[in-house]
């Protein structure tokens, strides 16, 4: 293997990473692949704005083997995620949960939206009077 | 001795921006001709002497003078000749005097070539900047004093943060800034007008101009923002959804939402209120933009509250500047206001749709962005939102608005018919369905989303080159015989829309298609990814001005046997102890190859991370074509 050619391609679709190491990677591109959309949705605790993939740091690399581990234990993508949201709290999703708090932040774009639709509509009739 | 004259310089300025502000506004009040003449020369005079204060900042770098705090915490001896000189621009202070001397040049600017506006009109526009420059130049003498001195003076410096230490970083805030500090021209014109409780069609001429120019700089200012992360952050992302990053992509969707509404304004009179109310947003938004990135809010609510001065101190002059602004507006009315029928299909309501796209995309970044700080500062806890809540919500808005955009730019003013937009978009939506299939085909992957996304994109593209051609007419006389007859806005708007469709050519291919392997090698090891191979040779020791490199050579063959040898280093920068990244890119319009030198394993091999990225410069590409058609809707006034 080391002296032949070293080729592990993985999906097309597959998330990027800029910080894992080889000997991270689960050798199953699918399971693999679930590893990375997980990741793409954890943030880096001590960073600035990362994923965990994304990350240098010793935190961030442990929530990547983490991740891995729950894979391969055989936990859904959604029992993963709260077993790291229990553990460090909702500061680690980068998709802010769907909870009365963030009722704006999720449905306030759309509100506006349909208000800006209604207003076109209103408009549209008192030109037409 | 040059510091303290910068230092003068700039409170000399203050005091010119005063007068400018106390005698325009009065003057103008007043109707004294000779009073009103005063803003002009004011605003040439603030620009001198910032150029003084801007040139002793930048002595200061490129002589080291590490006297001067920001010199001291910004520089090194070492550091290469442009990054001392975009090192003064590269920290807060700084960046704060740049701030204002952009205010001044565009105060200037306008001063000079505004001869023939009213002089009433030409006055309140000037004493409005002046109030503006006024709360940036108190900001900077009382937070922010780039010529602050510590005595004794530090030995060497600490230097500049080497990802810092790039060309492309060294004009994104210049770019930025003259983005964000253009739509002050379009705030006062906003203020100028409530004032004058009329506006006129050369109100809308000149205020559409500067707002393109504003308009084009952001552009090119967020492109190569992004374009440098793409190359420097290490794994070829280009946007990233960071507050950062958002708090300049609001003042430019509300700025495109303004260019849009600006046109119905100035061709029929209508949509006044809303016109001015996007021009007082939009610089609202730029700075909302610049409090976000500098008052150090975004790293934590705490750090803001432990030393608050800063921020305080900005919020203020937000709050003095959109508050007086929407008081003034509340009770604004226009005389000449008019109010014409139009239906659904028409110009004037695929504008307002939309403005409705953009203002709601507006709002999505700023709820996004503000929405973790609310609930922080707020006592509820810390959350974080991300690239997938802004995939959630953002790109579902985008999809409708891309479909139905081409539709604008062929409909008539009033009332348009079906039989026309038929005519004008048969052929590009037959067109662009073959080309997302024909894409599809050479891909040989079936998503259904990403083929909405490629057609959506052709549509955008086809669509537009369709509009401009039948706009040139080229049946009838050549080319180039009717381009200087087309309205250059005809051109400048299928342009810039084209630009977006090549842009989102470019995201779908950078996000869809990309491909990426991460192995562990030792010289000699072969790396395949698609159609490519790669040899890892070795990894030699370089030395750079102010770093050491280990640079990897790596040989890559194509399908077709060509080689080219890509070299990504890492490099230690000692005065700073940091390291950074710097990609190998072997660049084509088709893909970007893009290989990154990572970490040594304990048993001596390297990781090495290779990505390939389709269509990525297309992202580029469009950001140009936008900036390009900014310059073709420079020369068009009115017809």
């Amino acid at each position: 293997m080391r002296a032949g050619i070293v080729s592990l391609i993985l999906y097309a679709l597959i998330l990027p990473a800029a910080a894992l190491t080889p000997d991270e990677l689960i050798p199953d591109p699918a399971l693999e692949g679930r590893a990375r959309a997980i990741s793409a949705e954890l943030r880096c605790l001590v960073c600035q704005n990362q994923t965990i993939d994304d990350s240098d740091a010793p935190l961030a690399r442990d929530l990547r083997a983490l991740v891995r581990q729950y894979i391969l234990a055989g936990q859904s993508d959604a029992e993963i995620i709260a077993a790291v949201t229990e553990r460090y709290g909702d500061f680690v999703l980068f998709r802010p949960r769907l909870s009365p708090q963030n009722y704006f932040l999720w449905f306030g774009p759309f509100l506006l939206f349909a208000i800006g639709l209604f207003t076109l509509w209103r408009i549209l009739r008192k030109t037409r009077s | 001795m040059s510091a303290e004259l910068g230092h003068f310089a700039v409170i000399l300025t203050l005091l010119v921006a005063a007068v400018q502000a106390c005698i325009g506004f009065a003057g103008a009040g007043r109707g004294r001709d000779a009073w009103m003449l005063v803003a002009p020369r004011a605003a040439v005079l603030q620009l001198g002497l910032l150029f003084v204060a801007g040139a002793a900042l930048i002595r200061g770098f490129v002589t080291s003078d590490f006297s001067l705090n920001v010199v001291a915490a910004n520089s090194h001896i070492d550091k290469p000749l442009l990054y001392k000189i975009a090192g003064s621009w590269g920290n807060h202070e700084g960046s704060m005097l740049m701030w204002a001397f952009i205010l001044a040049l565009y105060g200037a600017l306008f001063a000079v070539l505004s001869g023939r506006l009213p002089l009433i009109f030409r006055a309140r526009v000037l004493a409005t900047q002046a109030l503006v420059s006024l709360g940036f130049l108190g900001f900077i003498l009382f937070t922010s004093n780039p010529f602050a001195r510590s005595f004794p003076a530090p030995f060497e410096g600490r230097g500049l943060n080497p990802i810092l230490q790039d060309p492309a970083l060294a004009a994104h805030p210049p770019l930025l800034y003259a983005g964000y500090v253009g739509y002050s021209l379009c705030f006062s014109f906003a203020i100028a007008a409530m004032l004058d409780r009329q506006i006129s069609t050369d109100w809308a001429a000149w205020v559409r101009r500067w707002a393109l120019l504003a308009w084009m700089f952001l552009t090119a200012g967020i492109a190569l923002g992004s374009f440098w992360a793409y190359y420097e952050l290490g794994w070829g992302g280009f946007w990233f959804w960071d507050p950062v990053e958002n708090a300049s992509f609001m003042p430019w969707l509300a700025g495109t939402a303004f260019l849009h509404s600006i046109k119905v304004t100035a061709r029929q009179g209508h949509f006044m209120r809303w016109t001015v109310l996007l021009a007082i947003l939009t610089f609202a938004l730029s700075l909302i933009g610049t409090f976000l990135v500098r008052s150090g809010v975004l790293t934590s609510v705490h750090a803001f509250a432990n030393d608050p001065a800063r921020g305080v101190y900005i919020l203020a002059i937000i709050a003095a500047t959109i508050g007086g602004a929407l008081a003034l507006y509340s009770r604004a009315t226009f005389a000449n206001e008019i109010e014409k029928s139009f239906q659904l299909l028409s110009r004037e309501a695929a504008l307002l749709l939309n403005n409705i796209f953009l203002a709601t995309a507006t709002a999505t970044v700023f709820i996004g962005t503000l929405y973790p700080l609310a609930i922080d500062a707020l006592g509820l806890g810390k959350i974080s939102v991300g690239p997938p809540y802004f995939a959630a919500v953002f790109l579902p808005l985008c999809i409708p608005f891309f479909v139905i955009l081409p539709f604008g730019p062929v409909l008539a003013w009033g009332r348009a018919s079906w039989l026309q937009i038929r005519r004008a978009l048969a052929a590009p939506l037959v067109a662009a369905l073959l080309a997302a299939l024909a894409f599809m085909s050479v891909r040989a992957e079936l998503s259904l989303s990403v083929l909405a996304a490629l057609f959506g994109a052709m549509w955008l593209i086809m669509s537009s080159v369709a509009t401009l051609l039948a706009a040139l007419d080229i049946r009838r006389a050549g080319l180039w015989g009717r381009l200087g007859l087309v309205p250059p806005s005809v051109v400048a708007g299928n342009l810039a829309h084209a630009g977006i469709g090549l842009m989102l050519l470019g995201i779908i291919g950078a996000t869809a298609w990309r491909s990426e392997t991460v192995v562990a090698v030792a010289p000699g090891d072969r790396i395949q990814l698609g159609g490519y191979q790669f040899v890892f040779e070795a990894v030699s020791q370089v030395k750079g001005p102010n770093y050491v490199a280990e640079r990897a050579r790596i040989v890559m063959r194509d399908l077709d046997g060509r080689t080219k040898t890509l070299t990504p280093e890492k490099r230690i920068y000692s005065a700073e102890r940091s390291q950074t990244t710097e990609a190998a890119i072997d660049v084509k319009l088709s893909r970007h190859i893009y290989a990154v030198l990572g970490e040594q394993l304990e048993d001596g091999r390297r990781v090495i991370r290779i990505w390939e990225h389709p269509l990525v410069a297309f992202i580029w590409l469009g950001a140009l074509v936008m900036v390009l058609a900014g310059g073709f809707g420079l020369r068009g006034g009115r017809r």
